[in-house]
């Protein structure tokens, strides 16, 4: 589920995260190298932008015709021997996914799956007694140390290699194992390799569903993905309704801008489409739980919909100067960065995470980089709007804020004001700039602003002043020099 | 049933928020989707050949060449170097592939403990990308012998994939690989870049996780 409503707010929840060297490092490193990589394998492509805009219509295309898709996708999919689940809510899907493993196993093995995190199906299945094993390694590293995942695709990424030496030395019982990221994935292959031979029951989630044929494609890069897939004797995929493309020469887009994308390579290593049950080739019972969850909610603001057109690849998170400096457990929620300030608010109704669409600078680099080329800045701008229409404080005539900007607009109004603002702001702030020569700390609402940032002091000049003095002296000079 | 209730719900749902009416049929508007993404190859075979070359080299995957008539030879000095001994191969190989020192495992339904007991995998490759250095596998009846790749699990579980790739079946571009792949898109298909591998701890690429940690390319001309 996204973030109770008991959870910090985003500036809250950064604070100590900003203290934290050790993560913001970590982070730092991981995006850095994602960014360089992605920014080397697009630039490459003479076409990046024919593909975006195809993308983005497509994903149009598919939300405004959805119904008509899914229907087209539980017909095929159902023909070529597999059953369609529908559910409204986590409840539900867990409810379902639950039933259909309860009596065929102990244990299951997953693939990472951002909709299993969504409806918290690991704890759902813990509580139905079934052990879910994640077998992605980011995934292992995070279950395992009962800590949540930070990032869409590389959801360890705040965790070091010593800190996962430590972890896997202690859980897998190996005092051994250096900190070399060779032997850590090692001894995960060795961990993992009998659970993948004989473990009977698979949970996936899909990056796409096929209207066309009923088929379900999965993009990974460890072979886990595979593992899962092919060796169970069942296989339970998750996925929201909006994962759905009309057809299968659609995947040729897809598969194009998702991996350049999520981890910058030309195509990662192993992408899986299969269609319903194949005879003698992977499991012979596979379902698939199609969840709604409040998309239909999303569906219906024409204005926000376009964060339905998401493909989870993460390029927006590295991107973000506010998801770089905090990470991504700030956002409190699993979609963190640009794409989480959208989407789980409005995946809670509006009712949780209202904090996380003023965690922007409004910068516009998500958008830049985005395949499907959603417009986060203005579904950001959107958002918020629709939460101060739901707080009445900020709209009443005696409301602080509202008085604020009311002076503020009188202030603005004249420049003789103005100036006398500037003139008051540049006395009063003397009483404030610290040894660095920077504002540290402000008093009261002020203070805001300085609680997890310094503040540049206003220069002793203002740009008027400035152009006064110099039009003074410069036009005699041009005077001479045009007449 | 709850499932049916749920189902009627969400189409429901989905419905009312796209009441606005259409102007077009939904076929008709997927139609005019514009694609004006590169399609078709600007390349010849010879330099398809070597960019698919330089892209398998580049995940960390061996290369080799053959003429056509050589390819069991071929194929035979790959498996010595890599000193495999017990080589997985689909019932519908290509026999003449096979060099006759080798013994050959032929998969008749094996169960995973008989996969896992061979040290590697031969197929054929259905499609071959250029651009990215992919290859597609699938094992639809349609296909040639030499394109067919066997059920899932065979090229999974061994730790080592030779993989031979007619020069026929090599594409530029990836939209030119899913026109091949058209006729059999209701059947499995794998695509596999590299060998597996994986950037999870500090973006270090490690190659070979869960999937064959070795992978060797024969490219037939």
């Amino acid at each position: 589920m996204a973030a109770p409503n008991s959870a910090a707010d985003f500036p809250s929840a950064a604070l100590p995260l900003l203290r934290n060297v050790q993560l913001r490092d970590n982070v730092r490193h991981a995006t850095d190298v994602i960014q360089r990589k992605r920014s080397r394998v697009v630039g490459e492509m003479p076409d990046w932008e024919m593909l975006r805009d195809s993308a983005q219509r497509i994903r149009e295309h598919t939300m405004e015709y959805l119904a008509d898709y899914l229907e087209q996708f539980e017909q095929n999919c159902t023909a070529a021997g597999g059953q369609v689940h529908w559910a409204r809510n986590a409840e539900e899907a867990n409810r379902i996914v639950i039933k259909l493993a309860q009596n065929a196993t102990a244990s299951v093995i997953k693939i990472k799956s951002m909709t299993t995190e969504e409806i918290g199906l690991n704890r759902a299945l813990e509580a139905a007694g079934i052990q879910p094993v994640e077998t992605d390694l980011a995934e292992l590293i995070v279950q395992q140390s009962h800590d949540r995942p930070s990032h869409i695709v590389v959801p360890a990424l705040h965790i070091n290699r010593h800190q996962v030496r430590d972890l896997f030395a202690r859980t897998m019982n190996l005092t051994q194992l250096t900190d070399r990221a060779e032997d850590l994935t090692e001894a995960a292959r060795a961990y993992l390799r009998q659970k993948f031979l004989q473990t009977p029951v698979a949970i996936s989630g899909a990056n796409f569903l096929v209207a066309e044929t009923g088929g379900v494609c999965i993009v990974e890069s460890e072979g886990n993905g595979r593992m899962c897939l092919t060796l169970p004797r069942t296989l339970i995929a998750i996925a929201g309704i909006d994962k759905v493309v009309p057809r299968f020469r659609d995947l040729e887009v897809m598969l194009q801008i998702l991996p350049r994308s999520a981890t910058g390579e030309r195509m990662n290593p192993y992408n899986s489409i299969w269609t319903g049950v194949h005879p003698g080739d992977g499991p012979q019972e596979f379902h698939i739980v199609l969840l709604d969850n409040r998309r239909t909610e999303i569906l219906r603001d024409a204005d926000a919909r376009e964060t339905l057109h998401c493909i989870r690849c993460g390029a927006c998170q590295n991107a973000c100067p506010v998801y770089l400096q905090t990470g991504g457990h700030a956002y409190n929620s699993v979609y963190a960065g640009p794409i989480g300030a959208i989407l789980t608010p409005q995946l809670a109704l509006m009712r949780e995470g209202q904090s996380l669409p003023y965690a922007s600078s409004l910068c516009g680099a998500c958008y830049e980089v985005c395949p499907v080329k959603i417009n986060i800045p203005e579904v950001l701008i959107h958002l918020r709007g629709r939460i101060v229409q739901q707080q009445p404080q900020l709209q009443r005539t005696f409301g602080l804020e509202a008085i604020a900007m009311r002076f503020a607009q009188w202030l603005f109004l004249s420049e003789a004001r103005l100036r006398l603002a500037q003139w008051i702001g540049r006395m009063a702030q003397k009483l404030f700039i610290g040894n660095s020569g920077w504002i540290e700390k402000l008093p009261g609402m002020l203070g805001g602003w300085t609680r997890t940032r310094d503040l540049r002091p206003m220069p002793p000049q203002s740009f008027r002043a400035w152009f006064e003095k110099r039009s003074e002296s410069s036009t005699v000079r041009n005077q001479g020099k045009y007449e | 049933m709850n499932d049916a209730i749920a189902r009627t719900e969400i189409l429901a749902r989905i419905r009312s928020a796209n009441a606005k009416p259409k102007t077009m049929s939904a076929v008709d508007d997927w139609k005019a989707l514009p694609r004006q993404y590169r399609q078709q190859s600007t390349r010849d075979l010879a330099s398809c050949i070597s960019l698919l070359e330089d892209r398998l080299r580049d995940y960390g995957a061996g290369v080799h060449r053959s003429a056509r008539g050589q390819v069991s030879a071929g194929i035979a000095a790959i498996l010595r170097q890599r000193n495999s001994r017990q080589v997985l191969v689909p019932a519908e190989i290509d026999r003449r592939w096979l060099p006759q020192q080798f013994a050959f495992v032929t998969d008749t339904d094996l169960s995973h403990g008989e996969l896992d007991a061979c040290d590697g995998v031969l197929t054929g490759c259905s499609v071959a990308i250029a651009m990215t250095g992919t290859l597609g596998l699938c094992h639809a009846d349609g296909l040639a012998p030499e394109q067919r790749a066997g059920r899932r699990a065979l090229t999974l579980v061994p730790d080592y994939h030779l993989c031979v790739v007619e020069s026929s079946s090599v594409v530029e571009t990836v939209p030119q690989a899913f026109e091949a792949l058209e006729p059999y898109k209701g059947q499995p298909v794998t695509f596999i870049s590299g060998p597996s591998a994986t950037a999870d701890i500090e973006m270090t690429r490690i190659q070979g996780v869960h999937g064959p940690r070795v992978l060797d390319v024969l490219i037939v001309d």
